[in-house]
């Protein structure tokens, strides 16, 4: 093997590319040619490294030094200063408070988070199977089918106390023991990486970052309920994923990873890639099995439930992209050291997509049951331009708002419904004084009302109606009856929809309507926006956005 | 690629892998430190240090990682090198290319210094 004097590793998530990160990696290779260089540094992309608001970004090892915001200029100097003469470049490192920060280790927004999902992610080169090898990779599955039984593997996910990260929380391991119990020789293992959270994009990190963690626990979760095949439904609007998985599968082939016979034993699985469009509801795992199956990706009544008749009619297991890179480090490390993050009822970590409103935006891992001031204080560093926190939003369109004055709540499952809010994928979008809480619960709920796939009344017409009421308040032109008509509304909504979409769509009017009612009587009572957002008021209006939409 | 077709064979694909991976992790066993202000440029340590790449090459060591550095205060000893092995450094000065491979050959690889050429220690 090569030795190299140097590893740079180049950000090729989705948003150091779209920040012009493949112009920097051009220039890069061209000073590195100019100085007869290329043997001894080795460039290599990997996926998201989490900070994508500093990029393009830039590790170098041996020092670990990590370079942000790079312009193609900014190569001359790296190659000149850094990589022949050994001198950091002062300049592009990562900078707080004026203090010059020179590697990951000692950048609060790096060491204050616990990779497990991410433990690959921006440290290997995503399409070489070797370094996903050389970090420990397939020894789980390995392990799985040479010396444990399929029971035994249950077991160990039942007792890790894993819980799904796709939304709804549900227990993976008793998922898993549903589906294995079900008598029939052809089952499924689906991974579901629809991710149509506006914001969200943990899934696609791991996908583009760290692909063979996803297949890991896919080829495990087929062994344990006795599936040999499984699909990966990822949108068309994920190009470098689907790149990446396409590179991932066909090495994990070509070396007997995947396929038949894995490792010289008699258990074969095989993974095939279904690219969805990009419909919110096609996340829905229901309408997601329809959409496999070459129909309309429409939700269908439950039961019959997925593990007892899934894609073609046959017991399927749906699992989300996060839940699955959970599982080889369950296998390998062990339960007590998966247990040894979060709290007793929900275990692990979780990945965070942190936006809005704070001074580091990115994805964030942190052991479930961490307070949400921890996120957005010490590895968010603060909110905005000396502005106060006022609300964080979690969980995307089906989530809610969490008030300032819940602050420290732990980010855990339960503690999280408690207020009316839910854990969802991830999306965390932090608001400041600037942001006005109707116009928020407005923004999701045109989202709702865009996506919803129209098959049942209450979701077509009555989010239809809550939207309408919301954009008669933000005109000036509400009543106050409308504030018990929304409620009404919502939970008849909630109650009646026939779909996860419907059943949670009213959850950011619901959420706001409790905590910040008195903003939604003020738009009403004195046709005034107290936060300068809304058409109706009538001061120079604020030009600063709700959210960071351009991370969506 | 060849298709690995038991346990055994995937361990032993890691243990090559790791080798590769090792400049990223810090857990090497030998750090090489090597000269490159002005002076130690100006006195040929870029060449020394294209040699010291080449016999590591050569003898397929992997278990390091090297480490440019700017001026170590030593400029009339230029180009300095620093072998990091066993918890001491030891650097070497006036190191021609020969004596560059003799260096990784006996002190980086087998933990041998050679005395004649030190000028100093840590
Ligand atoms: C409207 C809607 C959209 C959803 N979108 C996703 C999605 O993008 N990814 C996902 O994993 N789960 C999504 N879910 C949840 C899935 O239906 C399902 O619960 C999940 O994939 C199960 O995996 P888990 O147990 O590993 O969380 C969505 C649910 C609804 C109702
Ligand atoms: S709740 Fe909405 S998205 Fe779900 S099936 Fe009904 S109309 Fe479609
Ligand atoms: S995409 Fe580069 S850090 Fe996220």
């Amino acid at each position: 093997m090569k030795i190299y004097r140097i590893h740079a590793l180049i950000c090729a998530g989705a948003q150091c590319i779209a920040a012009g990160g493949n112009g920097f990696e051009d220039a890069l290779k061209d000073e590195l040619k100019k100085h007869e260089l290329l043997e001894e540094v080795n460039i290599i992309e990997t996926g998201c490294m989490g900070s994508c608001q500093l990029g393009p970004l830039m590790v170098v090892y041996p020092e670990g030094v990590i370079y942000t915001k790079l312009k193609p200029e900014d190569a001359k100097e790296i190659v000149e200063e850094h990589f022949l003469k050994g001198r950091d470049v002062k300049r592009l490192m990562w900078k707080e408070k004026e203090t010059v920060l020179p590697s990951l280790s000692e950048i609060p927004f790096f060491a204050k988070q616990t990779k497990v999902v991410l433990r690959n992610c921006g440290i290997i080169n995503p399409e070489d199977i070797n370094e996903y090898i050389a970090q420990g990779g397939y020894e789980a599955l390995g392990k799985t089918i040479t010396e444990m039984t399929r029971e035994d593997v249950i077991q160990v996910i039942k007792d890790s106390g894993l819980r799904g990260r796709g939304g709804a929380g549900f227990p993976t391991g008793k998922k898993w023991q549903l589906a294995y119990e079900q008598d029939s020789p052809i089952k499924y293992i689906v991974c579901n990486a629809d991710e149509g959270d506006p914001g969200a994009y943990m899934n696609r990190s791991v996908l583009e970052g760290d692909p063979h963690s996803v297949l890991e626990g896919m080829a495990i979760a087929g062994y344990a309920i006795g599936a040999q095949k499984g699909f990966i439904y990822v949108r068309a609007e994920y190009p470098l994923a689907v790149k990446r998985l396409e590179i991932a599968i066909k090495q994990a082939k070509q070396i007997g990873v995947l396929g038949k016979n894995i490792l010289g034993t008699n258990f074969s699985f095989d993974i095939e890639l279904r690219i969805g469009a990009g419909a919110f509801v096609c996340g829905e795992e229901t309408a997601l099995i329809n959409s496999i199956e070459g129909k309309r990706g429409e939700p269908r009544k439950k039961p019959p439930f997925p593990v007892q008749k899934g894609v073609f009619g046959f017991p399927t297991v749906i699992n989300n992209v996060e839940t699955l890179a959970n599982i080889p480090v369950i296998i390998e490390k062990g339960v007590k050291f998966f247990r040894s993050f979060g709290t007793e009822k929900s275990p692990g970590t979780k990945v965070f997509a942190l936006a809005g409103k704070v001074n580091i935006t990115g994805l964030v891992e942190v052991p479930l049951g961490t307070p949400l001031r921890t996120i957005i204080y010490d590895i968010g560093g603060g909110i905005q331009e000396g502005h106060s926190f006022k609300a964080a939003q979690t969980g995307g369109p089906s989530g809610g708002v969490i008030p300032s004055q819940y602050i420290d709540v732990p980010m855990d499952y339960e503690s999280l419904a408690s207020l009316g809010a839910i854990m969802g994928s991830g999306g965390l979008i932090v608001m400041d004084e600037t942001s006005c809480m109707v116009d928020v619960a407005k923004f999701f709920l045109k989202f709702t009302v865009d996506e919803s796939c129209g098959k049942c009344t209450p979701c077509r017409e009555g989010t239809r109606q809550m939207l309408n009421i919301l954009e008669r308040i933000t005109s000036g032109k509400g009543r106050m009856e409308d504030l018990e008509l929304l409620e009404k509304l919502g939970n008849t909504i909630k109650l009646t929809s026939l779909c996860g979409l419907g059943q949670t769509a009213p959850n950011p009017v619901l959420t706001t309507l409790r905590y910040f009612r008195d903003e939604y009587i003020a738009h009403i009572k004195d046709k005034k926006c107290p936060s300068n957002v809304c058409k109706l008021s009538s001061e120079v209006k604020n030009e600063r956005k709700v959210f960071n939409r351009s991370s969506s | 690629m060849d298709k690995i077709k038991s346990i055994e064979d995937l361990r032993k694909l890691r243990e090559q892998a790791k080798a590769f991976l090792r400049t990223r992790q810090g857990e090497v066993k030998v750090k090489i430190y090597i000269s490159m202000g002005t002076v130690g440029i100006a006195a040929g340590s870029r060449d020394v240090l294209l040699v010291i790449l080449d016999e590591l090459q050569k003898r397929n060591f992997t278990d390091v990682q090297i480490i440019e550095r700017g001026s170590m205060g030593l400029d009339v000893e230029e180009p300095v090198v620093g072998v990091d092995r066993d918890g001491v450094v030891v650097y070497y000065g006036h190191v021609t290319p020969e004596m560059a491979r003799q260096i990784v050959a006996s002190h980086v690889i087998n933990g041998q210094i050679i005395s004649d050429w030190v000028i100093a220690k840590e």
